[in-house]
C-alpha cells in the first residue's frame, strides 16, 4: 500500500509538473464550455421576428409593445399576409413569426382565453426553442398583469408552431455533450500518453523488474487521473448551473456516480490504447481519431443517431460516450432517476469490465 | 570457496521454432563483475529477462540470489536491480524525488529511504544538486545516479544493459569506477556492453553467439585462447561466425 501511495505520489507529480497537460486537463473543459455555451448556442439576443397583427386592438398593441421592449427580439416589420410570411420564412430573413388572431382583444375579454400564434424556425431548434420560450413567458407576464386586477382569471394561450422540424429532434443539449467530450479527452489520452512515455523513457523496463506489481502500476497511473476528471466534472457542472443557467432537474449523486462510472470506462480504454502502442504520438493519434470523432458524431451530441444508417446505427452502441450521454441528458435534464437509466448503467458498465478485462490480458502477454 | 548467486544449467527459451537462448550454462560468484558480451541477436537480452524474472525459460534450471526463476519471480525481482541502455530516470522529477521513488517502490521504510538517499548523494558528490530536476543534468551525472538508484535497496545482483551507450569515455571510466565500488560492496555486477575496453575491466566475460555461450573465462585466458592481443579480436573471431544477423 504504501509502494503504491508512493506511485500516485509520483503520478501527481508528474502531472502538476507539466504545464501544458495542466492547461489541458482544466482549461479545455472551462474553454469548450464556454465555446459550447455562448458561441454556438442558447443566448439569443436581438432575433428578427416579424408581427402579423390581424386584431389592430388594445390587448395586441400592448403585447407588441412588450415584446418589443425586450432585448431579445427586433421586430423587422409587421406583415399583413401568410404568403409573405412563408416566403420570409423561406429566405431565413426572420426567425419567428408572431401572429394575432382577429378580435384577439375581444375574445379574451368575452370568453377569457385568447390563442396568440406563434411560429419559429426550427431548422435551427435550439434556436427556435429558446425564442419560442422567451415568448411565451412575455405572454405569460402580461397575462398575471392582467389577472391582477382581475377577478375572473384570463387566458392566453401561445399556439405555438415548429416549422420544418416539429419534433425538435437533435436539439443540442451540450453539457451532456461536453462532459462526455471532456472526459473522453481527459481520460482516455491522458492515461495513455502517460503509460506509453513510460515506455518509450525506458522507465516502464524499470518498474517491471521492480518488485512493484504491474497490475499496480497500472492503477496508480489511474488513480491521479481518477480525481481529476472528477474536479473537471465539478468544474463542468457549476459552469453550466452558474453561468449557462442550465440547472440540474435529477439526483446530483447519481450523476457523479455515473460519471464516476464513465471515467472508469474512459481510464480501462486508455490503458488499452497504452498497452496496444509504442510511442506517445500514437497513443495521442488513436485517442484523437479512435475517441474523440466517435464521441463526437455518435453520441448524438451533434448529429442525430435516428438519421443515420442502420450500420451506423449499430455501430453507435459500441461508443461508450452514447450511453452516458443518454444517462447525462436523462439526469440532468429530464431529472431521470436511477430507475429509467438503469439499462445504459449496465451496458457503460459491460463496456467497461470487456474493455478491463481484454486489456489487462493483453498486457500480460506484452510483459 | 565463493558462494554463486546467479547459477545456470541448461537454460533455454524458445519461441515457436525460433531458439532464443540455447542451453546456456554458467555461474556467477558473489561480488563478481561478469561481462555478457554478444553480437545484436545474439540473445542477450532474452537471457537477461529471463534472470530478471521477467520471462519464463522453456526448460533448464536457473537460480538468481538463491531463488528459483520459475517459481520465485517476485523473490528475485526484490534481490535484484536493474538499469537499462536507456537512460531510466524521471526527468520532471527532481533527483531526491526519483530515488525516493524507486526506493519507495522496492519497499524501503522511510528512515532508510532517508539515510541511503543522503549516503548515496554524498558519495556521488550531488547534494546541491537534490532539489534540480533530473532534465537539466548532464548525461553523466543522469547515468551515475541511475546506477546509484538501481542499488538503493542494497541488491545481491545489479543487472546492467548497455550502461554507459553514448556517453563519453571519461565519464565511462567514473561509472566503472562505481561499478568497481558497488562490486567491492558485495553487490555482484551482470553488465552487457559493446565496448571491448569495458570487457577488459571484467573479472570473467562470456560471449553469446546464435543463442550460445561460445567462451567464458577471464579476459587474460580468453586472448591467450584466441590467441589474440585485444578482446576486440577475441569478439570478432567469435561473433563473425554468427548465422544470425540483427
Amino acid at each position: 500500500m504504501k509502494q503504491f501511495l508512493t506511485f500516485v505520489r509520483k503520478e501527481f507529480l508528474h502531472v502538476l509538473r507539466d504545464k501544458k497537460t495542466l492547461f489541458i486537463l482544466f482549461g479545455m473543459p472551462i474553454v469548450q464550455i464556454l465555446i459550447f455555451g455562448f458561441a454556438l448556442t442558447n443566448e439569443v439576443k436581438n432575433s428578427q421576428i416579424v408581427v402579423v397583427d390581424y386584431a389592430k386592438d388594445m390587448a395586441s398593441q400592448e403585447i407588441i409593445t412588450k415584446i418589443e421592449a425586450s432585448r431579445y427580439f427586433e421586430i423587422t416589420k409587421s406583415l399583413s399576409g401568410s404568403k409573405e410570411l412563408e416566403a420570409a420564412f423561406r429566405t431565413g430573413e426572420i426567425k419567428m413569426a408572431i401572429v394575432f388572431p382577429e378580435g384577439f382583444n375581444n375574445q379574451l375579454l368575452h370568453q377569457n382565453k385568447a390563442q396568440i400564434q406563434v411560429i419559429a424556425d426550427a431548422s435551427d431548434p435550439n434556436n427556435a426553442t429558446t425564442l419560442t420560450n422567451y415568448v411565451s413567458s412575455i405572454i405569460s407576464d402580461y397575462q398575471a398583469q392582467m389577472n391582477e386586477n382581475s377577478p375572473v382569471p384570463y387566458q392566453i394561450k401561445p399556439e405555438v408552431k415548429m416549422l420544418y422540424n416539429p419534433q425538435l429532434k437533435g436539439a443540442p443539449n451540450f453539457v451532456p455533450g461536453v462532459m462526455a467530450l471532456v472526459l473522453m479527452l481527459v481520460c482516455v489520452m491522458m492515461t495513455a500518453i502517460s503509460i506509453v512515455k513510460e515506455k518509450e523513457t525506458g522507465t516502464m523496463e524499470i518498474l517491471l523488474v521492480s518488485p512493484f506489481k504491474p497490475l499496480m502500476v497500472i492503477l496508480s497511473k489511474a488513480v491521479p487521473y481518477l480525481l481529476l476528471s472528477m474536479v473537471n466534472v465539478i468544474s463542468i457542472l457549476l459552469l453550466s448551473v452558474f453561468v449557462l443557467d442550465l440547472p440540474i432537474a435529477g439526483n446530483i449523486f447519481l450523476l457523479f456516480a455515473e460519471s464516476t462510472l464513465f471515467i472508469i470506462t474512459c481510464l480501462t480504454l486508455g490503458i488499452f490504447i497504452s498497452v496496444k502502442t509504442d510511442s506517445q504520438q500514437t497513443a495521442m493519434l488513436i485517442s484523437l481519431l479512435g475517441m474523440l470523432l466517435p464521441t463526437l458524431l455518435f453520441s448524438g451530441f451533434m448529429f442525430p443517431i435516428e438519421n443515420m444508417p442502420v450500420p451506423l446505427q449499430w455501430f453507435s452502441n459500441i461508443v461508450p460516450s452514447k450511453w452516458y450521454y443518454i444517462i447525462v441528458k436523462g439526469i440532468m435534464i429530464k431529472g431521470l432517476g436511477f430507475s429509467y437509466i438503469w439499462k445504459e448503467t449496465l451496458i457503460l458498465f459491460g463496456i467497461t469490465v470487456f474493455l478491463l478485462i481484454i486489456s489487462l490480458k493483453s498486457f500480460k502477454i506484452r510483459l | 570457496m565463493n558462494e554463486n548467486v546467479i547459477s545456470c544449467n541448461a537454460l533455454t527459451k524458445r519461441f515457436g521454432d525460433f531458439t532464443a537462448v540455447d542451453s546456456i550454462t554458467f555461474d556467477v560468484e558473489k561480488g563478481e563483475i561478469f561481462g555478457f558480451l554478444g553480437a545484436n541477436g545474439a540473445g542477450k537480452t532474452t537471457a537477461m529477462r529471463m534472470l530478471c524474472g521477467l520471462s519464463i525459460p522453456t526448460s533448464g534450471e536457473a537460480t538468481i540470489a538463491g531463488f528459483n526463476v520459475y517459481k520465485e519471480t517476485e523473490k528475485i525481482k526484490k534481490n535484484i536491480g536493474y538499469m537499462s541502455q536507456k537512460f531510466s530516470l524521471y526527468d520532471d522529477l527532481t533527483v531526491q524525488e526519483n530515488i525516493t521513488f524507486f526506493a519507495g517502490i522496492y519497499g524501503l521504510s522511510d528512515k532508510s529511504i532517508k539515510e541511503n538517499s543522503a549516503s548515496l548523494l554524498k558519495q556521488l558528490g550531488m547534494e546541491d544538486q537534490a532539489n534540480k530536476r533530473v532534465g537539466s543534468l548532464p548525461l553523466g551525472w543522469k547515468q551515475k545516479l541511475a546506477f546509484s538508484t538501481a542499488i538503493i535497496h542494497k541488491p545481491e545482483i545489479v543487472f546492467l544493459d548497455e550502461p554507459t551507450g553514448g556517453v563519453d569515455p571519461v565519464t565511462r571510466r567514473q561509472f566503472w569506477d562505481l561499478i568497481y565500488e558497488a562490486s567491492g560492496n558485495g553487490i555482484t555486477v551482470f553488465v552487457t556492453t559493446h565496448y571491448m575496453d569495458e570487457a577488459e575491466y571484467c573479472n570473467r566475460v562470456s560471449i553469446m553467439v546464435d543463442g550460445r555461450v561460445e567462451a567464458l573465462d577471464t579476459p587474460t585466458n580468453l586472448k591467450k585462447q584466441f590467441n589474440v592481443s585485444t578482446m576486440d579480436e577475441v569478439f570478432y573471431h567469435l561473433a563473425r561466425e554468427a548465422k544470425r544477423g540483427e
